[in-house]
């Protein structure tokens, strides 16, 4: 209630923020779901229905969203961080307990309007609340072992209840944006090059609790053709569809491999699958270009941005970002084994469509406020 | 917060500045790395997966898996699978698809017009997808198509099975299977995903509701073929999972027997165990044949079920309203009873009519049944009687007693098309057509006439709870094997073992059991009185009584109006085979038996049968005797259930 005069401004000042909001990180942003909403159309085999309709109407619904978040005052991200990270540890726990299942595994909670993933809400919550952490404590302290102590608790909780779920895709993801910030925030080289060597000798016990079609989906990835029907085949699937789309693609809603239901989840991780058949080199050159945009932008106003929480939340994020897209890519490419990781805007899911878009929002308030000074 | 001097957030910027210049590197390194590889695949190494793409791919179809299956209580399948010859064409597969159908036209047969429907939906669709020339082939033709195979490029005669119902009478239960509409697919979340060529699925009765369980899920085929489309090999197949199967709490020979009962009249029975609420029986009258719809009904037969006056597409068991008649004297009796109103040696003189406020009240029997008490009343279904007791009771009072036994509400969870029917109240009236009741309109509520619809099931539900001492029953048409003994029975088999407790009446919540009554004398007296109707001379089902004791039932006629008689054919005595069909009085029967230590309750409906004595009666008469004689049968499969449960 602190800020709630200051939070939203009157109409006017509105319209004087309304000019600081970054054009082109916006129409950036604008014309990604434009293509996302034709990619998932043709998914549907050219039927403006089931997830084609509902994806169009998330990323309308969605975008005003990400506006409304641009206008909120950067200190209420700042001054409710650990809050909303906690509220996000407490419904990864209520997943365990009162979680939806499907196929296998609990990643939903019910909200009766809609299913949410709690997990992909935590790839922005983590990266708040250690922005936040670091942006509170002195520059000498980083790397006192006190300090280390509630960072590596941050990264170790969302990334076991995660990964238990079990989403291992998500949750290196998750684990992923968390070391950026902490490594972002100055701590040392060494730290973590004893950490990795802890984890490296826990290995072989990690390897012993995967799911055994976890496992074979690195075996796979280190020798695809060895199994070209069962894990292997959805590699082999995905880089024909590509590899046969060349320079200028087979042209909207003509891609074949997509249509042969080889991809089990064209509509999600394996959306840009499909768009590289159908719009070819040419077109995935574009997407790369956006996506470029996209981060190169958000760095821009982690430069412009005064407060180090701003600074650490848009380079955090702008790198999280990047992972996503690289990740999703590497995958579907064959260049990384499958994991589990859509891509951003573009692939079909609420939960993962209203954690980007919050993310980027608050992204855009930090430009909007980035002369504020933050608590 | 704000104690931090300038030089701590210049080093950190500083420090995050030239870190953020490193990972930026690594994320240039990382860029050049998948815009590489995309160069790669989609420029220089294009073209062989073009060729890739082209000459040698996989192929999937999906195979619908079994269905799963509908038993009646002894596990006999009321709702099976069967196999069937299907044959499947894929248009890429063949040379000249004009040809091949011009060829298939003359080896199966085929209309024109269905020809022209098959090249409409070939077009329609992509040049790999199956399309299903015939789904039910005969075995003449299915060979036939087998000698010529190697002329049919393209053609694939599949085996394949498909739901089969092993005879009609639990046609309106079970329901039938069709194959997917389009409204199906927009409100049927569970069909979004599947995407199978052909699958049926459920659309009325246990078909629809248990759907989703029974699909199962579907298994795939996925083969190599080569440039030409030609089958290479078989690389995988998964043949899905068997839906769940149901057995139900039917007797599939009980069914038989009233279906046959109501061979020539258009109605419904329903048989209920008194205990448990078990459905033994269900059945509707005229009934259709669920097997036509497997394959889709031709519009001829279609047209046939719709026009037809009695309505065979309708459940009437469950979705047919109609008044209850005199049938629900039982309980306005036992509204007036419990809330004190009257006792039972209350008399009234029955002249053949009653005036009351300048409106004349006739009873059915023109003479009148001169003076009589209630038990009379109910044994001779004096209406004069019942328009006193209404009077005097009220019709809130009486709607809220007739709700307590089940009416107004659905009772089965099961069948999207029951209906709840109207139970009227000076408030219902108000409320749904916004005026205010009259006195005179208490009267025919009576005598289950004016407002009040119901439904044969709920008749049935009303007359078990009666029968079984007045107490709440959840009826099931799923069969329950973990229930071996309902907390009802428990209660009563404490009872008897244990007579010398005379606190059993505060036993009630410790067994679960819900008493529906204040008194159960009151119960007892109803129980008597229709045990008058059915067994002593006089009684309104007298003539259809059972003279063995093991057969012995009691139960209540009734007779309700469609049209209200007019004074001229009160004058001339006009009999109700004499008007025309659609206007004479629905026929009701309700009983339950044996008249000692009851089991079972009956409701039979007969449209436009004319009098409950004559018409329905009868039928129930026939019905009784089959149940009580599998009655033991009966009892042997719950021992054997729970036996296999333990």
């Amino acid at each position: 209630m602190l800020y709630s005069r200051k939070l939203l401004h009157s109409p006017f000042a509105i319209r004087d923020k309304f000019f600081d909001l970054d054009f082109t990180l916006l129409f950036s942003i604008l014309l990604l779901g434009i293509i996302s909403i034709f990619a998932q159309y043709s998914s549907s085999g050219g039927q403006f229905d089931y997830h084609s309709k509902s994806h169009a109407v998330r990323f309308c619904v969605f975008f005003l969203f990400f506006l409304v978040v641009s206008f909120i005052n950067i200190r209420f991200w700042n001054d409710y961080s650990l809050l909303i990270f906690g509220l996000l540890i407490l419904l990864l726990v209520a997943v365990k307990f009162w979680g939806v299942q499907s196929q296998g595994s609990r990643r939903w909670i019910n909200l009766f309007v809609f299913n949410l993933q709690p997990s992909e809400l935590m790839k922005v919550g983590i990266i708040l609340f250690l922005s936040n952490y670091y942006h509170k404590i002195s520059s000498g302290d980083v790397n006192k072992f006190k300090y280390l102590f509630y960072p590596l608790l941050a990264l170790i909780i969302p990334f076991m209840l995660v990964a238990s779920q079990p989403d291992l895709g998500t949750a290196l993801l998750i684990l992923a944006s968390g070391i950026v910030i902490t490594w972002l925030s100055g701590v040392k080289w060494r730290i973590f090059a004893y950490l990795s060597g802890f984890l490296i000798v826990l290995a072989p016990v990690a390897i012993s609790f995967l799911k055994p079609y976890q496992k074979s989906r690195i075996l796979t990835f280190l020798n695809p053709d060895s199994d070209p029907l069962g894990a292997g085949y959805q590699i082999i699937q995905s880089k024909i569809a590509i590899g046969s789309g060349g320079l200028f693609g087979k042209g909207f809603l003509n891609g074949s491999q997509a249509y042969l239901n080889f991809l089990p989840e064209k509509h999600t991780d394996f959306i840009f699958t499909l768009y590289s058949e159908e719009f070819g080199f040419i077109g995935s050159a574009f997407m790369i270009f956006l996506y470029f945009m996209i981060t190169f932008r958000i760095t821009i106003i982690g430069n412009n941005t005064r407060s180090i929480f701003g600074k650490l939340y848009c380079y955090g994020f702008a790198t999280a970002f990047f992972i996503y897209v690289a990740v999703n890519m590497s995958m579907v490419l064959g260049l990384l084994p499958i994991v589990g990781a859509p891509l951003p805007i573009l692939s079909y899911g609420g939960s993962s469509m209203l954690a980007m878009m919050l993310g980027l929002g608050i992204v855009m308030s930090c430009n909007v406020y980035r002369n504020n000074a933050v608590g | 917060m704000l104690s931090f001097n300038s030089s701590n957030i210049i080093s950190k910027t500083k420090t995050i500045g030239r870190r953020m210049f490193l990972l930026n590197s690594f994320k240039a390194i990382v860029l050049i790395g998948v815009f590489g590889r995309l160069v790669s695949l989609q420029i220089n190494e294009s073209s062989k997966y073009k060729s890739l793409a082209d000459k040698n791919r996989f192929r999937e179809t999906k195979i619908a898996p079994p269905r799963g299956v509908i038993q009646d209580y002894f596990g006999n399948e009321i709702a099976s699978n069967n196999k069937i010859y299907q044959l499947h064409i894929v248009p890429d597969s063949t040379p000249d698809i004009d040809a091949l159908l011009f060829r298939l036209k003359n080896i199966i047969n085929l209309s024109d017009r269905k020809l022209f429907l098959l090249k409409k939906q070939i077009a329609k669709k992509k040049s790999w997808d199956t399309t299903i020339i015939s789904d039910n082939l005969t075995w003449p033709e299915f060979s036939r198509v087998n000698l010529f195979l190697h002329e049919l490029q393209g053609a694939q005669p599949v085996v394949s099975i498909a739901r089969f119902y092993t005879d009609d009478s639990s046609a309106h239960a079970v329901g039938y299977v069709s194959e997917i509409s389009k409204k199906d697919l927009r409100k049927k979340k569970y069909l979004q995903n599947l995407n199978i060529e052909g699958v049926a699925i459920g659309k009325t009765g246990l078909e629809s509701s248990l759907d989703e369980q029974m699909l199962g899920s579907p298994g795939y085929l996925r083969y190599e073929v080569n440039a030409y489309g030609k089958k290479i090999q078989q690389v995988a197949t998964d043949n899905g999972l068997k839906g769940k199967t149901f057995r139900t709490t039917l007797d599939q020979s009980i069914q038989k027997i009233s279906t046959e009962a109501l061979k020539n009249v258009s109605g419904a029975i329903c048989v209920m165990d008194i205990y448990n609420g078990d459905i033994v029986s269900m059945v509707s009258s005229p009934n259709f044949n669920p097997n036509s719809f497997v394959h889709g009904v031709s519009n001829k037969e279609w047209k046939g079920l719709i026009e037809n006056r009695d309505k065979p597409m309708l459940n009437k068991a469950v979705s047919g309203l109609y008044p209850p008649g005199s049938t629900i004297k039982t309980l306005t009796a036992l509204s007036a009873l419990e809330n004190d109103i009257v006792s039972p040696n209350l008399t009234v003189h029955c002249k053949g009519y009653i005036d009351f406020h300048e409106e004349r009240y006739h009873c059915w029997k023109k003479k009148g049944h001169g003076v009589i008490n209630m038990r009379t009343a109910i044994k001779k279904s004096c209406d004069v009687y019942f328009y006193e007791i209404a009077r005097r009771l009220g019709v809130d009072r009486l709607s809220k007693t007739a709700k307590k036994f089940g009416l107004g509400q659905k009772v089965l969870t099961h069948f999207a098309e029951e209906k709840s029917g109207i139970v009227p109240s000076t408030k219902w009236k108000m409320q749904n057509i916004g005026k205010n009741w009259y006195i005179g309109e208490t009267l025919h509520t009576g005598i289950g006439q004016g407002y009040f619809l119901s439904t044969p099931i709920q008749l049935c539900l009303m007359t078990a709870q009666l029968a079984n001492g007045g107490f709440m029953i959840k009826p099931r048409i799923l069969a329950n094997n973990n229930d071996k003994t309902g907390n009802l029975q428990k209660y009563l088999d404490y009872k008897k073992t244990n007579p010398n407790d005379t606190s059993w009446q505060g036993k009630f919540s410790n067994f679960n059991v819900k008493p529906l009554f204040r008194n159960q004398e009151n119960i007892n007296f109803i129980k008597d009185a229709m045990f008058a109707a059915s067994n002593e001379p006089g009684g309104t089902s007298y003539v259809s009584r059972h003279l063995s004791k093991k057969f012995m039932f009691a139960g209540k006629t009734g007779s309700s109006q469609v049209k209200r008689f007019t004074s001229a054919q009160r004058e001339a005595e006009t009999k109700q085979k004499d008007i025309t069909y659609l206007e004479r009085d629905h026929a009701w029967f309700v009983a339950f038996a044996p008249v000692k230590d009851p089991k079972y309750a009956i409701s039979v409906l007969v449209e436009h049968g004319g009098s409950g004595s004559s018409a329905a009666a009868p039928i129930a008469k026939q019905v009784i005797k089959k149940v009580i004689e599998r009655h033991e049968a009966r009892t042997k499969q719950v021992a054997q259930q729970s036996s296999e449960d333990t």
